[in-house]
């Protein structure tokens, strides 16, 4: 009876190609927030995928949606569909309530031929965390709060993430990866921080008051940092705590991806 | 005082009512959260929205075949164009009663008509049942929730009201004696009126049949004991059918207070038959109220509501305004939606704009009314109604900045050389204290983050080259 046959080793899988990904750096980040851009690119770089950056984009024009101006965000988004439209592979940014205008308002804000091409934009237009967790499959990337021993983290879902993308998952995933801190889940956690773009302009004294709620519920839980993943909440979070110095750090999730905690 | 829209919305939080609202909307999260796992919430909400968006879609119709209906059963429908008429109808209904005793069942509806100042005028005594209701009554005050009317209020607050009425004292913590007592004031109205007037949770074309939910028992009495009863109802709580019925009576209770039935539904098709208890004539009052005017516009969404207040418990600035932060009858997520939209005067249209735009109060829709994207809207609809404003001249100027490359750059780079002197004055912190207008409002409370001196478009081309 011959010996059964033995199993062949199995076949490595080739490594996947490294996708190349479109930055969509938007403009608070560009303007404000640059570092966050570089260490986003970073990041994707050593998840091995090759980054662009199409130098033409501005803006996503949610500033002047929100705000109650269509026509004005229309003539702003027609200048994002021009920078990507003929780009290819993912496009992917560190901010999700852009992505948010993209994905969910595009569509139906732009009319004929564009509202087409807007579709096709948003059906490949990604926050960070998604598409880390989900389209390149690592659950983890590491990292590590900086400094010796353990920093007690809350993280911020921003809305139009949580609510408006549905998205929760992956920057936990991705923050339970990082070294260096616990992660507590301060009361009333769901709640907006009351940034809300010009929100936080025009309702100034219920804005802050939110952020105040946001912020000591944070320190209520033990929290010494807020991590978040929109820079409008973590400039409106960050210039509150500062104003009112208080001991909280504010670091956006690509901050603490970093290798070497190098903030 | 009461009416759609009774003074201009409030911008400053309200520090007395906001831990008592944390406080319901925490029962509230609680309970919802048990309920989702009895039912599948997504399920249940598109067959919601589904039969509320072919009620109002057929609503010309519906109401057709609940009025054959109702009046087959042997009741009235009296239609209204606006609240004027509506509160016309039911003082006409009272006096040809001879009537001067009415209790009430709680009503959103009757609010926004002002049916209470028509009522005194008429001199007509109409006492809330609701015990909420009953006590922002008695304090002169206003419903602040759509189902839960003295949500701003706390049992301190209570116990004081009803010793001043009753010259006893109450113990705050003992709520039993406080519900005790109004129920023994409650009785007594109850066994005098002759009318009893409510509100109507929606209406069921097919047989002509209202449905009323509460917890509290008041709308038994008030639509069993006198010999009249008088039911106000908002057009679009029409629908079609028992099918439909018999999903939103669950549906409406799991949002409101995640339980998957009200204390008590009543289901009422005309008066009382020959030999039975129960009211001699049911009227129902319809009234249009700009309703109609909705339908086949992009907010016709808005009438689908239900009226359960989840938007409100789920809303971060109603928790930290209350409901009469809103300056209107409706408050929340869904009173800044349709109060613009049936208000004719315009007064309430900044009521769009209270809101951050989190979309907390679509996540907790049982009818999926996309909220975020209808205040959205109604603030383009202001603008477009009053487009005399510097604002739109700086976004029009913003818009054609950045909407090209090289102009969005030069501004950037702009702000850069003009900050880069305090930028070094703050040792390269990047955050400032004071901004000029129209900023000055961000460093009333906060500190401002500084454009930085080396955007990351200009680190990029340094780095990697390129254009």
């Amino acid at each position: 009876m011959p010996a059964p046959p033995v199993p062949a080793p199995p076949v490595p899988a080739p490594p996947a190609p490294a996708p190349r990904v479109q930055l969509f750096v938007t403009c608070l980040v560009d303007l404000l927030y640059p570092e966050i851009g570089e260490r986003t690119v970073a990041l994707l770089e050593r998840l091995g995928c090759e980054v662009a950056f199409p130098s033409t984009q501005t803006c996503c024009g949610q500033p002047a949606l929100s705000s109650g101006y269509p026509r004005d965000a229309v003539t702003v988004a027609e200048r994002f569909l021009d920078a990507f439209a003929d780009t290819e592979g993912p496009i992917v940014a560190p901010f999700g309530s852009c992505v948010h205008m993209v994905r969910h308002h595009y569509p139906r804000l732009l009319e004929g031929e564009r509202a087409a091409i807007a579709a096709r934009l948003a059906a490949r237009t990604y926050e960070l965390p998604s598409f880390i967790v989900d389209k390149l499959g690592r659950p983890a990337v590491g990292g590590r709060y900086p400094g010796s021993g353990m920093t007690t983290v809350a993280y911020h879902h921003e809305c139009h993430m949580r609510y408006g993308l549905g998205v929760t998952a992956a920057p936990m995933s991705l923050l339970r990866g990082v070294a260096g801190c616990t992660i507590v889940e301060p009361l009333h956690g769901g709640l907006c921080c009351g940034f809300g773009g010009t929100f936080s302009l025009k309702l100034t004294d219920v804005s802050v008051a939110m952020a105040d709620e946001k912020l000591d519920s944070a320190l209520g839980a033990g929290a010494r940092a807020i991590v978040s993943t929109d820079v409008g909440c973590l400039m409106h979070l960050e210039g509150r705590a500062r104003r009112r110095g208080l001991p909280l750090r504010v670091h956006h999730l690509v901050d603490l991806l970093e290798p070497d905690g190098a903030l | 005082m009461s009416g759609l829209v009774i003074e201009p919305p409030r911008r400053r939080p309200d520090p007395a009512v906001t831990p008592n609202l944390h406080r319901a909307a925490e029962r509230w999260e609680s309970n919802r959260a048990e309920a989702h796992e009895r039912v599948d919430w997504e399920a249940w909400r598109e067959r919601a929205r589904e039969i509320r968006a072919d009620a109002v879609r057929h609503l010309p119709e519906l109401i057709e075949l609940l009025e054959a209906r109702m009046v087959a059963a042997g009741g009235s429908v009296h239609h209204a164009r606006d609240g004027e008429e509506a509160c016309r109808h039911i003082v006409r209904i009272c006096r040809e009663a001879g009537a001067t005793n009415a209790v009430k069942g709680k009503s959103m509806t009757s609010e926004e008509i002002d049916l209470g100042a028509a009522l005194a005028a008429a001199g007509i005594e109409a006492v809330e049942t609701d015990l909420g209701e009953y006590i922002v009554q008695a304090l002169g005050d206003r419903p602040s929730h759509l189902l839960a009317p003295a949500v701003h209020l706390n049992a301190v607050q209570v116990a004081e009201l009803f010793a001043r009425e009753s010259g006893r004292r109450f113990d705050p913590e003992d709520t039993a004696a406080l519900v005790l007592y109004a129920r023994g004031v409650l009785r007594r109205r109850f066994l005098a009126a002759e009318v009893g007037i409510t509100g109507v949770n929606l209406a069921v074309a097919e047989t002509g049949t209202l449905a009323i939910l509460e917890s509290e028992g008041n709308i038994r009495l008030a639509t069993a004991l006198p010999r009249i009863h008088i039911a106000l109802m908002g057009i679009e709580k029409v629908i079609r059918d028992w099918a439909g019925a018999s999903h939103l009576v669950q549906m409406l209770p799991l949002a409101a207070h995640g339980t998957l039935a009200a204390a008590s539904t009543s289901f009422i098709t005309g008066p009382a038959r020959e030999g039975d208890d129960g009211p001699q004539e049911v009227h129902l009052v319809l009234l249009d109220g700009g309703r109609s005017a909705v339908r086949g516009t992009p907010f016709e969404a808005a009438l689908h509501c239900i009226r359960c207040g989840a938007c409100l418990y789920a809303c971060p600035v109603y928790r930290q305004v209350g409901g009469h932060g809103y300056g209107s009858t409706y408050s929340g997520p869904i009173g800044s939606v349709i109060t613009p939209l049936l208000d004719r005067t315009g007064a309430s249209a900044e009521l769009a704009w209270h809101s951050s735009l989190c979309g907390a109060c679509v996540e907790a829709c049982p009818v999926k009314i996309p909220l975020d994207d209808q205040l959205v809207m109604l603030r383009a609809r202001a603008h477009e109604r009053d487009p005399a404003r510097a604002e739109a001249a700086l976004f029009a100027a913003w818009a054609r900045l950045w909407s090209r490359p090289a102009t969005y750059r030069a501004t950037a780079a702009t702000a850069g050389r003009a900050l880069r002197p305090l930028w070094s004055a703050l040792g390269h912190e990047g955050w400032q204290r004071r901004l000029p207008f129209p900023f000055s409002g961000w460093t009333d409370g906060r500190d401002a983050r500084a454009p930085d001196p080396e955007p990351f478009h200009v680190r990029w081309r340094r780095r990697r080259g390129g254009s």
